[in-house]
């Protein structure tokens, strides 16, 4: 495990593309990611993932060393990572559309 | 760390050591649900616990069920409620549960005179079984191997998998070094893990029946057309099931796998074991396990003396005849219920615990709760139960190699 900006971000296992937040973030904050900045217009609760370098549709999202399903289109690095730009390879996630974005 | 200091339990004649002395008051059909309920309340707070099954038809997996949890090393007697018309079998289950040795009486609403003679009639009985139940119950020294401990996640979000999880897991290892029988379950949690738990197997043919349990709970949820996800997953931070998944399999530890169980079987030996849900068959009565509750009466049939849960979003619930250890992952949710939560796992996320650290803690607790220390949803008087349809058949030879 590998703890980035300043405690914000952890990176579970070295080969995963996605951080976890461990503190949440408030809507407007500006985290910069490989000299590119980026801008985050929702609040988001800790536990939520970051994309960790630029992920191509289709690619495979890996957490806990794992992968947790796959991009539904380009994510940038710094991105947020949920159900709005990911799908399971298993069963479809179902969602609320309040907790869709 | 050992645990060689031992607590005091409650023998029962099959030799079996429960850490509980608790009387049941068990519905046979919604229809007497009432009834007991009325049963049970002035003795609520008194060590009497109400279960039941809500079915007219009968069911192989509810009379099985129903049968394992009475004749439980923490059950201590019971009583059964009847409207008298439904088909569940009570004079076998009756017997079953007076040849282990434990008081048991049958009160048939239709044939007792009905809901306030049946009540007064009831009562009577807990009032004079609890007036005797201390002296003919003998006790016995217990060791932590003699002990059996579920795990189970319920309101997972995105810090279950970093914190509560992985130290329930450490809490396994623990168990299973001190040779106690640790039980997680597999149900849909698991759907993406098939490969690794696979491999921890301890012989091949036990992983090849991990792998084919995992193509029917994949196949299962599929023909129902949901996944195990709830909406307050994806609001917690899991994207997917998978993920879920991967987060949820930190609670079985680092130990081998020494067996795959099916509910209501008992393991033979100290060791890691994966229960496994799922009904045979396809897919007949719905959701495998509709909720949590269902899901911690099936580790409780397998003689789980008490059952780990792990929850980031903030379950509440408690169970029937085995307590609830409540492990809660976020900081944030421990801080907003406190008084429902046993042990703060999210202080790992905050630099104030290492993994290792609460790992330890929730095993000091186990011991403590053995031996007689009341949870938080227990002194809160949660005693959720949930028994449903199923069907299974009984697992093969390889399932259990030692």
């Amino acid at each position: 495990m590998a703890e980035e900006q300043n405690g914000l971000l952890l990176r579970i296992a070295d080969v995963d593309n996605v951080y976890v937040l461990l503190r949440p973030i408030t809507a407007g904050t500006v985290l910069q990611f490989g000299g590119r900045e980026t801008a985050y217009e929702n609040a988001l609760e800790l536990g939520h993932k970051i994309a960790a370098r630029d992920i191509a549709a289709g690619e495979k999202i890996i957490k806990y060393g794992a992968p947790i399903g796959s991009a539904t289109r380009d994510i940038r690095a710094g991105e947020h990572v949920h159900v709005h730009n990911i799908k399971s390879d298993y069963i479809p996630t179902y969602t609320l559309d309040s907790v869709t974005e | 760390m050992s645990a060689k200091a031992g607590f005091s339990g409650f023998l029962r004649q099959d030799g079996r050591k429960g850490i509980r002395n608790t009387i049941l008051v068990v519905y046979l059909v919604e229809c007497a649900h009432h009834v007991a309920r009325e049963i049970v309340y002035p003795y609520r707070k008194q060590g009497v616990h109400l279960i039941g099954f809500g079915g007219c038809y009968p069911n192989q997996y509810a009379y099985d069920m129903m049968a394992r949890l009475c004749t439980h090393p923490n059950t201590g007697g019971a009583l059964l409620v009847s409207l008298g018309c439904e088909s569940f079998d009570r004079r076998g289950l009756a017997e079953r549960i007076a040849e282990s040795g434990r008081p048991v009486e049958t009160l048939v609403i239709q044939e007792r005179g009905g809901t306030l003679s049946t009540v007064e009639q009831g009562q009577a009985w807990l009032g004079e079984t609890l007036a005797g139940l201390e002296e003919s119950t003998p006790r016995v020294n217990m060791a932590v191997e003699d002990l059996v401990v579920g795990a189970i996640c319920g309101g997972s979000d995105a810090t279950s998998g970093i914190t509560a999880n992985p130290a329930i897991g450490r809490c396994f290892d623990l168990l299973v070094e001190n040779d106690a029988k640790a039980i997680f379950e597999e149900g849909g949690e698991l759907i993406g893990c098939e490969g690794v738990m696979a491999e921890r197997a301890v012989t091949q043919e036990l992983g090849e029946e991990i792998l084919a349990t995992m193509e029917k709970t994949a196949r299962y949820y599929t023909t129902m057309g949901h996944g195990s996800f709830a909406v307050g997953n994806a609001d917690g931070g899991l994207s997917t099931v998978e993920e879920k998944s991967m987060g949820a399999y930190a609670k079985s530890g680092s130990s081998p796998i020494s067996g795959l169980i099916k509910p209501g079987d008992v393991p033979p030996s100290g060791g890691l074991y994966l229960l496994d849900i799922v009904p045979d068959g396809g897919a007949r009565f719905g959701f495998p396990n509709i909720n949590d509750n269902a899901e911690i009466a099936e580790l409780i049939a397998c003689g789980a003396h008490m059952t780990l849960f792990s929850t980031g979003r903030g379950s509440v619930v408690g169970s029937a005849i085995s307590p609830v250890i409540k492990v809660c992952a976020n900081p944030d949710t421990f801080r907003r219920m406190a008084g429902d939560m046993d042990v703060d796992a999210g202080r790992i996320l905050e630099g104030r615990a290492t993994l290792d650290e609460v790992g330890e803690e929730i095993f000091s607790q186990v011991l403590a709760v053995a031996g007689g220390a009341p949870t938080k949803s227990e002194s809160l008087g949660h005693q959720e139960f949930v028994l449903t349809y199923k069907t299974f058949e009984p697992i093969g030879p390889a399932c259990l190699p030692v």
